[in-house]
């Protein structure tokens, strides 16, 4: 059914298109049609390495039709009849092509598309063909504009640089024109016609922080490794190497003499092996004993023996290679103009300069973000630990308590800012009954004795860790921030901070005034203040001490479950994650000595900016920062023992 | 005259509360002396820079004859020169017998080594009931230190600074909590301490210092306010007025 | 006991003044010969190999104990980090047994190439064995010994034992102690084992060293019957440490240990060096540690950087005060028990518990039951189940004036019972 009726549209379609044939009025003589023809060969054959000469032609032809071929021709939009061989562009409506002429736009009327052959370049022709448009492109409108700048950043050509200068001088819009001189400047930096321009251009971007002119100047310093008996003279000679240093190792320059037919070929122990093995007549080779060559210097001679021969090649032994290398200087030459590479080398080491610094203000943001993490991680320890000198190990579970109800409240109140702003106070709420309950149970029973309280906790801490795993299983879950937190605080092209760590920042700030303000403008924090220092004189002027360590104890905790929600839009949310700040925490608060909130911050800022600076040195791996910092603090309390700000004398002893 | 301990000029403070402050004493190689002085007076802190506790910001504390600097150097060593000290609580090891007690005392090689391979001899033994005798813990020498009265503790722990044969007691409020008979006893265990080697006693309580009848330093606000025989000192406008003036 | 009324004591023999030692070591005995002839090395296949290697190693979670009880139990060190200690012991017999293996495999392998091996070719092929998988090739510094079988048995002992004194130098000479020193400790081996973790460290990462079973040259004797050999070791290991252990404490230098639990600074006026004690015994315990660790990995066949992990130490912890620290059957008797209960429970052995609606599944709550009964412990028990002996010895304690004493605080309680 459907078979026949496909036969009958074609043949109606065939009726049709022969009664509605019309007459060819294309101008063959146009000057684009000419220029299409001259070239016709290459862009028949539609292949990358050849049809440069048809593109460069149509771009320098300053025809205006230029335009709309590239453009109809990258679009695929290109046909060519079959029988005149005359290019057309037009576009297809099942069997049938609309075809117009290039040279004034004009219908030429409905064709048979079979008639006609499309012309469909390859993504690697669209490109050349994107790169020739650009010059069309940049005195088009503003987005066309755009793309055209777009386009050159991506993919810059020689003959942007002309495009760029001819269209510059007629820009308006201050933004444009900046963003093209400075286009202008780079493409100068690498095509600029005399290397006067282009060490002018060069110089001109002193001190740029930009990716780009890094990107730029960068190639231009690029070596060859030579090398010669005597030593080099010369102003492109960029450096002497030495043969053994990690620039250049033995083996490499010995197999860089060999490549360049300096010395005899060295062989690999595995190779000289095979030949060895492939020599064996009789039980020895070359008249040594196999049994006797459990030695790389008996295979040596074995080998040579051999060579002796004429059984193999001649090879270069160790001694050899060593004499042959002392004979050689090696050095690295500029490939491109020696004048331009220093000119680069030098801008580009002022702009390192200038980069390094921004980067050790980035790392300073970095180190204070890290700072105010740990601080939030801590402050409740500072308040557990520090003020009532009540060692909490499930502190870190706390955090994650805090972080799970987050996830929980997220999973019921779907709009982010809503669900976080529900989520800070409930998981305080969450964690100070975990805590009041806790201190209630356990706690209380074990003040003055440090290490059980200490072993008690762990028990908790390891029984809490294990039941989250068991509520919400051992991969990580998201607590997701709200849309307006996303996205960095861009200071230039090295120096960011994202939002979040902002907020992150803020929040550390408000929780230690918050901190101050409990402990020394309230009545709580007078009466906290009274128990910790003397809890008999406190109780017997009215204040009941168990009561205060109850709620002190909660208030901690508390705040211990709000750092976790903090840390939880930060990091991920795991059963684990209490224990992976537990052990910083406590750093935090020793460092920064104990029963002082300044010192947990001091201590915060400490650890936080080492660790940050130790990761710098070593960026490549997290692990040995964290093994360094630990080692460090061990090491810091060997000198203050009891931390930055330290109380002395008796109180310190209580 | 030569003296066994020469403290001069010592001061100490905490977070800007000087707790001694100029203070000089000296004892002479056999003598009982008593240290009295109010609440905060710095009788604690002297015996703390005497012992190697606390450092002093300035001053200097020379030892023996010729005499060396005791400073900086620590607890143990200042112990093992010969500086024997009673806390005022009475801190015996309470887990552990009367006559383990004494034997950690016992004048030893202390390192930890000779301790190990330490085997106690008959003589060690000997020296031990000896002792018992003296603090008049004969019979409860198996005991463990826990389970005495508050008094024997006291005495258990002079017993163990007499263990250590020190040339210098330091003792703090020997007769604290004791009943009369306790004191008589101990005041006795004291004096005949005394008679050969320095015996340093810090005490508050009036008649237990009279009892001693031995020179008095009197401290003030860590220094030394007067010094002499009690009634001498008693009658000191000065003392009066420390001790009953505020 | 009728001795101590009758009156003072005098010199007597260990196996007196510790009667323990005697009864631990005929245990130990009766224990291994029962293993010996219930196994199928050398008896009557009753019980399976692995539960052989289980019950050695249990033998050396043991020893790690008496270990962490002469620290903690008798000296009050509370070491959060001793498990760094078992470790290094296991890495170092690990790196020789490793090695040794895959030099037997590849000069087999390379012989079997028609030229016989060159040291070079040797070396650069084990090296690749072994350390392909962290994409090395060569050496790292830490395995220049590893050929050598009497030097990596002197790094069992050195490794931890220097990490020992120079750590608890550092810590001690500050006078760190209580709560921060256990921080302290425990700050150790989170270093020591992210160290560890890192590819570059030398030890493989976190692959660790694995195929320590196998023992070099013994290719041909059955696990069953090098199982049985390792049980003994480990018991005559326990054994011996308990002696020394036992040894130590009970003289002068245990009066000395226990007062520096109870009252360091009265000790330290008693002109002891109390730092050189702590030091002494934190070696000594490190070292017990140490040896314990080479005797356990090649019974569990691989070591990585998770056994050094802090959470193993604090189950180092709570072993002991379960058993109840302080007196060393204690430590042996909580270690063997909690070890034992927990791989019951954690193997899947245990019978799944229907509460309601929900199913209680052991391997998934024990964690739970165990953090929970080691604070039930800590409050209700302190003793352990070591306290349930002098229930039965029905053993006169000191009268602490009603209060109950921790080994922390012997003589602190004088002052908060006055006070």
């Amino acid at each position: 059914m459907s078979k026949l009726r496909w036969y009958f549209v074609c043949i109606t379609t065939v009726l049709l298109s022969v009664f509605t044939l019309p007459v060819m009025a294309q101008n063959a003589d146009a000057p684009i049609q000419q220029l299409l023809q001259n070239h016709r060969e290459i862009i028949a054959k539609s292949s990358r390495k050849t049809i440069a000469p048809a593109i460069d032609a149509l771009a320098a032809s300053g025809l205006a039709q230029a335009q709309t071929v590239l453009t109809r021709w990258q679009a695929k939009e290109m046909w060519r009849n079959k029988e005149t061989g005359l290019f057309v562009y037009g576009e297809k409506a099942g069997k049938e092509l609309a075809a117009f002429d290039f040279a004034d736009g004009a219908d030429l009327g409905t064709f048979l598309a079979r008639d006609f052959k499309q012309l469909k370049p390859n993504s690697g022709i669209r490109g050349m063909i994107g790169a020739a448009l650009v010059q069309f492109q940049l005195s088009g409108s503003f987005t066309d504009k755009m793309q055209a700048l777009d386009a050159i950043e991506r993919d810059a050509e020689a003959s942007h640089l002309a495009a760029l200068t001819k269209v510059l001088a007629d820009e308006t819009d201050a933004a444009v024109r900046q963003r093209m001189e400075r286009l202008q400047g780079l493409l100068t930096i690498r095509f600029g016609e005399t290397e006067e321009d282009r060490i002018v251009a060069i110089q001109s971007f002193e001190g740029d922080l930009g990716v780009d002119v890094r990107a730029a100047l960068n190639p231009l310093l690029v070596v060859t490794v030579e090398a010669a008996t005597a030593p080099p003279e010369g102003e492109d000679i960029a450096r002497i190497l030495t043969v053994g240093s990690e620039d250049l190792p033995r083996e490499a320059a010995y197999d860089h003499l060999v490549a360049a037919g300096l010395a005899t070929p060295r062989i690999s122990r595995d190779d000289k092996r095979n030949a060895l093995l492939a020599n064996i007549s009789d039980g020895s080779v070359a008249g040594v004993e196999v049994a006797t060559l459990d030695s790389e210097a008996a295979r040596d001679l074995a080998y040579a023996a051999l060579a002796d021969q004429g059984l193999v090649d001649r090879v270069a032994t160790d001694s050899e290679v060593d004499a042959t290398l002392a004979g050689f200087t090696f050095y690295e030459r500029y490939t491109g103009s020696p004048a331009v590479a220093v000119a680069a080398a030098a801008v580009l080491s002022g702009i390192e300069n200038k980069v390094a610094i921004n980067q050790a203000f980035d790392l300073g943001l970095d180190a204070l973000s890290l700072a105010s993490i740990y601080f939030l991680a801590a402050i409740g320890l500072a308040i557990t630990f520090g003020v009532m000198r009540v060692i909490n190990m499930a502190h870190g579970e706390f955090i994650m308590m805090g972080a799970y109800t987050g996830y929980v409240v997220q999973q019921i109140i779907t709009d982010y800012t809503l669900s976080i702003i529900v989520a800070l106070p409930l998981a305080f709420v969450v964690t100070f009954g975990a805590g009041v309950a806790m201190e209630r149970l356990v706690i209380r029973h074990l003040y003055h004795r440090p290490l059980e309280t200490l072993l008690a906790t762990f028990g908790i801490s390891i029984a809490l860790q294990q039941i989250a795993k068991n509520i919400f299983g051992t991969q990580a879950r998201p607590l997701t921030s709200p849309g307006w937190l996303d996205g960095s605080l861009v200071f230039n092209d090295i120096v960011s901070i994202s939002y979040i760590r902002i907020a992150i920042f803020v929040m550390a700030l408000m929780f230690l005034a918050l901190f101050l303000f409990v402990m020394n403008r309230t009545r709580l924090g007078l009466e906290v203040r009274a128990v910790t220092q003397n809890p008999r004189m406190a109780a017997s002027m009215g204040i009941n001490p168990d009561k205060i360590n109850m709620l002190t104890f909660g208030f901690g905790s508390g705040i211990a479950g709000i750092a976790g929600v903090a840390i939880g839009l930060y990091a991920k949310v795991t059963s684990e994650m209490g224990a992976d700040y537990i052990v910083q925490s406590f750093m935090t608060v020793v460092v920064g000595g104990v029963g002082s909130i300044w010192g947990t911050l001091l201590g915060a800022t400490v650890v936080g900016s080492l660790q940050k600076a130790i990761e710098w040195l070593n960026p490549s791996n997290t692990l040995a920062a964290q093994t360094y910092m630990i080692l460090f603090i061990i090491l810091f309390i060997q000198f203050r023992p009891r931390g930055i700000i330290a109380l002395k004398g008796r109180a310190a002893e209580a | 005259m030569s003296q066994l301990l020469e403290v001069s000029g010592v001061s100490v403070s905490f977070d800007g509360f000087k707790a001694l402050n100029n203070l000089s004493f000296s004892i002479g190689k056999a003598e009982l002396r008593a240290v009295i002085g109010p609440n905060g007076a710095g009788k604690t802190t002297f015996m703390d820079v005497v012992t190697g506790k606390t450092r002093p910001d300035e001053g200097s504390v020379l030892w023996g004859e010729p005499p060396v600097s005791l400073l900086g150097k620590s607890e143990s060593k200042i112990a093992t020169a010969g500086v024997g000290r009673k806390f005022q609580r009475p801190t015996v090891f309470e887990d552990q017998s009367v006559q383990d007690n004494l034997i950690m005392a016992l004048k030893k090689a202390r390192s930890p080594l000779s301790v190990l391979l330490f085997k106690p001899e008959a003589s060690d033994f000997a020296r031990v009931d000896e002792l018992a005798d003296v603090i008049g813990l004969g019979p409860v020498l198996s005991m463990k230190s826990g389970e005495l009265s508050h008094g024997q503790k006291q005495w258990l722990e002079i017993g163990m600074l007499l263990a250590q044969e020190p040339k210098l007691l330091l003792v703090d409020e020997p007769a604290a909590g004791m009943t009369l008979a306790e004191r008589k006893k101990t005041t006795q265990i004291l004096r005949d301490a005394a008679k050969s080697r320095a015996v340093v006693v810090v005490e508050h309580d009036m008649d237990f210092v009279r009892r001693l009848d031995c020179r008095v330093t009197v401290l003030h606000e860590g220094s030394v306010l007067a010094e002499g025989y009690i009634d001498h000192v008693t009658q000191n406008q000065q003392v009066i007025e420390v001790y009953l003036g505020r | 006991m009728a001795e101590l009324t009758a009156g003072p004591a005098r010199r007597r023999p260990l196996v007196v003044r510790y009667p323990s030692v005697l009864i631990f070591l005929t245990c130990l005995g009766l224990f291994t010969l029962g293993a010996t002839i219930l196994s199928e090395g050398f008896g009557i296949g009753v019980i399976s190999t692995s539960f052989v290697k289980t019950l050695g190693k249990t033998l050396c979670l043991c020893l790690v104990a008496l270990g962490m009880d002469l620290v903690w139990g008798y000296c009050g060190i509370l070491s959060l980090g001793h498990m760094a200690f078992f470790g290094l012991g296991g890495y170092a017999i690990g790196m020789w047994l490793m090695y040794e293996r895959t030099r037997l495999i590849v000069v087999d392998s390379l012989a079997a190439g028609g030229l016989p091996a060159t040291p070079e070719e040797i070396s650069s092929g084990i090296a690749a064995q072994i350390f392909g998988v962290v994409g090395a090739s060569e050496f790292p510094p830490v395995w220049a010994v590893a050929h050598s079988l009497p030097l990596q048995l002197a790094a069992v002992v050195l490794a931890p034992g220097l990490l020992a004194l120079v750590f608890g130098w550092l810590a001690f000479r500050s006078r760190v102690t209580g709560v921060y020193l256990s921080i302290l400790t425990q700050a150790m081996t989170l270093a020591l084992s992210l160290y560890l973790f890192q590819n570059d460290s030398g030890l493989r990462g976190n692959n660790g060293l694995s195929g320590l079973q196998n023992l070099p040259g013994l290719e041909n004797t059955s696990q069953a019957i090098v199982s049985i050999w390792f049980l003994w070791g480990s018991a005559l290991a326990l054994g011996l440490g308990y002696v020394l252990a036992a040894w130590m404490v009970s003289g002068k230098f245990g009066s000395v240990l226990r007062g520096i639990r109870d009252d360091e600074a009265r000790v330290r006026f008693l002109g002891y060096p109390v730092e050189a004690f702590k030091l002494f015994v934190f070696t000594v315990s490190a070292v017990l540690a140490g040896i314990a660790g080479a005797i356990y990995y090649p019974q569990a066949g691989i070591i990585n950087p998770a056994e050094l992990a802090p959470i193993a130490s604090i189950y180092l912890a709570v072993w002991v005060a379960i058993g109840g620290r302080g007196r060393l059957y204690g430590a042996v008797i909580g270690a063997a028990f909690v070890s034992l209960l927990s791989s019951w429970f954690t193997g899947g052995q245990a019978p799944d518990l229907n509460i309601l609606e929900y199913r209680i599944q052991w391997v998934d709550w024990w964690t739970v039951l165990l953090g929970l009964s080691f604070v039930a412990v800590t409050l209700f028990a302190p003793k352990g189940i070591g306290g349930l002996f002098d229930l039965l010895a029905a053993r006169r304690n000191p009268n602490r004036h009603g209060q109950d004493l921790g080994p922390d605080h012997g003589s602190l309680r004088e002052k908060e019972a006055d006070a």
